[in-house]
């Protein structure tokens, strides 16, 4: 259980997805302009990562890797497919995005009309298959291979709506006309994440 | 309409319009400028800051993001009327993943040396916005040929953007271009600046390029 809560902090502050590892950032600068837009879209990346980070380890786990066949019977102990690891796990995300599209699409609209080509890229938000391959990298067992999904897209969400926040209080700011909008964004996420690499000094 | 009288309807619409008219021109050069896919349309933004430490790897980074997008683009564009739109993402994640596997096998049967040194980033095209982004805002409503255009522009684009951000950071942050240590050899002592190697110092930098390409082309947001 400790350790369990270990990984949830860690992925959520220590590796940020957004200030320690950069990943996801497209939509993460696109959709930051209101705190509510960029509080669904949050949701919705806590909800892929945290599906298919777990989908992607039993298929890790019980296809993909070499011997991981066993259980089809001894002919297949010897199979090694890790070579199709990027094409099967960018399907599965793909999938779970579509779906999400058309659940968003149906329950709120208005939202749907806002996030706009932001929802379909959502798939190849690097955010989401980086936590793949991380959790791949990594020694985890199913239990933490969902922590550690739903911790990721809840330190991606942080991020956003941290970002959205300050962004929302730049309108009153009297920015240079050529900075205003992406520019100072830009500059704000590099200070931002420079506050951030103070967590590297953590050990849990 | 029998198909031959289809065929020739098309011949005639293109005769109409030169490969090279002025709306087909500006497909190759709004991504450069106004239409810049990194800095207007924020795509891409994760590799830019990724793959910009070093010359090298930018370079063959945008050719192959070039490449893959307008392949894609062509390949997409002829298949819009036939993809069902619940299923459109995963059709186009597959194209996109077999022109990178394609790119990947010719690099790795021409310039094995480059190919072994870029692998990861290879694979990172994939899950590059620009190519999804316009093939969802682009390909997906227009014919091949604009489309093979708009996919030459966006790659030059990002490229233009990504050579400008790795030869600030390799030159300030390493003192080297293309690996050649420039100050070093010119015997200026130079130190570094640490800053300008990590993501952090990528994104002010990338913002103060922004400053200044609007500075230029009197591009402003809208709020």
């Amino acid at each position: 259980m400790e350790n369990l809560i270990n990984i949830g902090v860690r992925s959520i502050f220590i590796d940020n997805m957004i200030f320690a590892y950069f990943l996801g950032m497209c939509s993460f600068l696109a959709i930051s302009k209101k705190v509510k837009t960029a509080f669904g879209l949050g949701i919705a990346v806590i909800f892929v990562i945290g599906v298919t980070v777990p989908i992607n380890w039993i298929i890790q786990n019980y296809v993909l890797t070499e011997g991981s066949l066993a259980w089809l019977g001894e002919d297949f102990a010897k199979i090694d497919i890790s070579f199709l690891q990027f094409i099967v796990f960018i399907s599965v995300i793909a999938a779970i995005t579509q779906l999400t599209e058309m659940a968003v699409e149906k329950f709120s609209p208005a939202l749907y009309g806002t996030l706009g080509i932001f929802l379909p890229l959502i798939a190849v938000n690097c955010s989401v298959l980086g936590a793949a391959l991380f959790m791949v990298g990594r020694p985890y067992n199913l239990a933490e291979a969902t922590i550690f999904g739903l911790g990721s897209g809840t330190g991606w969400m942080l991020a956003i709506v941290a970002l959205a926040g300050v962004r929302e209080k730049m309108k009153y700011s009297n920015v240079p006309a050529p900075l205003r909008g992406l520019g100072i964004t830009f500059i704000l996420v590099g200070l931002m994440s420079l506050g951030f690499l103070s967590f590297l000094g953590f050990t849990l | 309409m029998s198909t031959e009288a289809a065929v020739a309807e098309e011949v005639k619409e293109k005769k109409s319009e030169p490969l090279l008219s002025k709306k087909n021109r500006k497909l190759i050069s709004n991504p450069l400028d106004i239409d810049n896919p990194v800095t207007v349309q924020i795509l891409g933004v994760c590799s830019a800051l990724a793959v910009t430490t070093q010359m090298k790897p930018a370079f063959v980074m945008s050719l192959g993001l070039t490449i893959v997008t307008a392949c894609s683009n062509v390949a997409i564009s002829a298949l819009r009327n036939t993809i069902p739109s619940r299923i459109r993402i995963i059709v186009q994640l597959a194209i996109v993943s077999l022109w990178v596997i394609m790119v990947d096998q010719i690099l790795k049967a021409y310039v094995y040396d480059v190919s072994k040194q870029l692998s990861v980033f290879v694979g990172l095209i994939i899950t590059n916005c620009i190519v999804m982004g316009r093939l969802e805002a682009y390909a997906m409503a227009n014919k091949p040929w604009p489309s093979f255009l708009d996919g030459m522009g966006n790659g030059l684009g990002y490229g233009m953007i990504l050579m400008i951000l790795a030869f600030v950071r390799e030159l300030f942050g390493a003192g080297s271009l293309f690996g050649f240590k420039v100050f070093a050899t010119l015997g200026i002592p130079y130190q570094g600046n640490g800053l300008l190697l990590l993501p952090a110092g990528a994104c002010i930098l990338l913002g103060i390029i922004i400053w200044v390409q609007r500075s230029i082309n009197g591009y402003r947001e809208s709020h």
